[in-house]
């Protein structure tokens, strides 16, 4: 993206895992492309980013591996876009809407270093 | 008579492109003005041949044999002929006599016209120039035509294609195929300028109903051309072409005389090409295939929805999405206003008015244009002083003229 351009903000989300009909599925899922159409609508969207599988594993300390899917952490990372803002207010104002809030999931909004 | 002219016109074009093509891929595409030259010239010996004796059974053969011999005689007048395209062509001079003939067979012309067409399509060529070239060399244009267009003059075109083919010529561009591995990356260059030659005539402001018509035409023809390959016939192939076929469908609703271009919601359906319709559908299913999703798919299924004329919530809300797709990967502001009249479609005034509101886009009528049309039944003084922002920033009288009826229609 243009460096002279507006900042860029990441916004990470996170959601606690939920158990959807297809229906249900569906309907969320369309709630997130209009929501993130309207940010792409304004030009504001700087990348689609990349968006992540419930399932997974994680590696610490000794080789200790667990797998997923976390089910017995609140909020499970979904993955994640990146915007342009002018602020970090103008950012958060973007970020209000996100339907993964309505289902008791979070934004986390950071600054993007280039 | 006017008849008979009309023919050999349309024959003459369609030959054009095929022998520039085999002669420009024999003696090379930098002696591309040379082929021009010799093509007119051919076509010059058969309006007056024809003129006294008839046109043969076979036109295209004997133009092609007549190419032949004056493409021989120039190059060997030339001394071009011995000095730079022997050595090239990697012939002794008793072979060449025998090699170097030009090859007029169906597999030929296509193979030379596909060449060409990549050639033309190069990345290295600016836009404006190409599909000037393009209309000329790969759709048989006149300079009138190409002029009319563009709504310019013949010495202009004249210069841009002399530009286009001189850069042809300085970046060494040959008549072949990308390498395998590049044929779907330069093929969207390819597609791309096929989709603009297909615009131009589409939203041409030229009144020459008839000319527009032919590019748009010409267009599908190319983009055709490209589905007999199998290393060119890919989904986004497919896809532009379906997009290209829900376009043609409407342009005879599009048209009523020389009034301005009639808006979908007021055309007429029965206008509509039911044949160009189910063609659409045709390449759209051909086009569902393999994992890359290109504009042209998303802007295809949207055209396919737009055939419907029923106004079914479920058509909006299947345009709302594929658009908030298209702007995933191609965002412009009339992406974004087509996107949130969907919503308006699919949604309500209010939740569109919420996002409209955030566009922010001043200094595009279009975008003032939905406000007003949001805020009809909301809020009338809103309506009107966004329709009024809308006039003043319009382009046209026409558009002005429109626009001021949506106003006294306010009450």
């Amino acid at each position: 993206m243009n460096k002279n351009q507006a900042n860029e903000f990441v916004f990470l989300f996170r959601q606690p895992a939920l158990n959807l009909s297809p229906e249900g599925q569906g309907e969320l899922q369309k709630k997130w492309m209009d929501w993130v159409g309207s940010i792409a609508a304004q030009g504001k969207l700087a990348s689609n980013g990349i968006h992540l599988a419930a399932e997974g594993s994680v590696l610490k300390a000794g080789g200790v591996v667990t797998d997923g899917p976390f089910v017995e952490i609140r909020e499970i990372l979904g993955g994640f876009i990146v915007v342009k803002a002018d602020t970090m207010d103008d950012a958060i104002t973007l970020a209000h809407g996100c339907p993964g809030i309505d289902v008791g999931g979070s934004v986390e909004i950071r600054t993007a270093f280039a | 008579m006017e008849q008979h002219q009309a023919a050999l016109k349309h024959l003459f074009k369609q030959e054009f492109t095929k022998m520039v093509a085999v002669i420009s891929k024999l003696y090379g595409l930098q002696h591309i003005e040379i082929a021009e030259d010799i093509v007119t010239e051919t076509f010059l010996v058969a309006t007056e041949t024809w003129e006294h004796k008839g046109i043969p059974l076979n036109p295209a053969a004997w133009l092609y044999t007549v190419a032949k011999q004056k493409t021989l005689q120039h190059f060997r007048r030339n001394k071009t002929y011995t000095e730079k395209v022997i050595p090239r062509l990697n012939l002794d001079q008793e072979e060449h006599e025998e090699m170097a003939e030009l090859n007029f067979s169906y597999r030929n012309i296509k193979d030379s016209q596909l060449q060409m067409l990549f050639a033309v399509c190069t990345p290295l060529i600016a836009s404006e120039a190409q599909i000037g070239l393009a209309l000329r060399i790969l759709c048989g244009f006149g300079i009138d035509e190409i002029a009319e267009a563009f709504l310019s003059n013949k010495e202009t075109i004249n210069k841009r294609l002399f530009r286009a083919k001189e850069k042809l010529r300085n970046e060494r561009i040959q008549l072949e195929l990308p390498p395998e591995g590049e044929i779907s990356r330069r093929l969207d260059n390819v597609l791309h300028i096929v989709y603009l030659l297909f615009s131009e005539g589409y939203y041409s402001k030229t009144q020459n109903e008839i000319l527009r018509k032919d590019f748009c035409i010409e267009a599908l023809r190319l983009g055709l051309m490209l589905t007999e390959y199998d290393k060119t016939n890919l989904p986004k192939t497919n896809a532009l072409i379906a997009l290209m076929c829900f376009h043609a469908s409407r342009f005879n609703a599009r048209q009523i005389g020389e009034e301005a271009p009639v808006l979908y919601e007021q055309q007429d359906v029965t206008l509509w090409d039911q044949e160009l319709i189910h063609q659409g559908i045709h390449f759209l299913n051909l086009s569902a295939q393999g994992n890359e999703i290109t504009s042209y798919h998303l802007e295809a299924r949207i055209a396919y929805w737009h055939s419907l004329k029923q106004d079914t919530r479920e058509k909006w809300e299947n345009i709302l999405q594929l658009y908030n797709q298209l702007l995933l990967i191609n965002y412009s502001p009339m992406v974004a206003l087509n996107r949130t009249y969907a919503l308006y479609k699919a949604n309500g005034q209010h939740a569109a008015l919420i996002e409209a509101e955030k566009l922010k886009l001043e200094h595009n009528h279009f975008y003032y244009l939905l406000l007003g049309e949001l805020y009809k039944t909301i809020d009338e003084a809103k309506a009107k002083s966004n329709y009024e922002n809308a006039k003043a920033l319009a382009k046209t009288q026409t558009e002005r003229q429109g626009i001021q009826k949506k106003i006294d229609q306010l009450g």
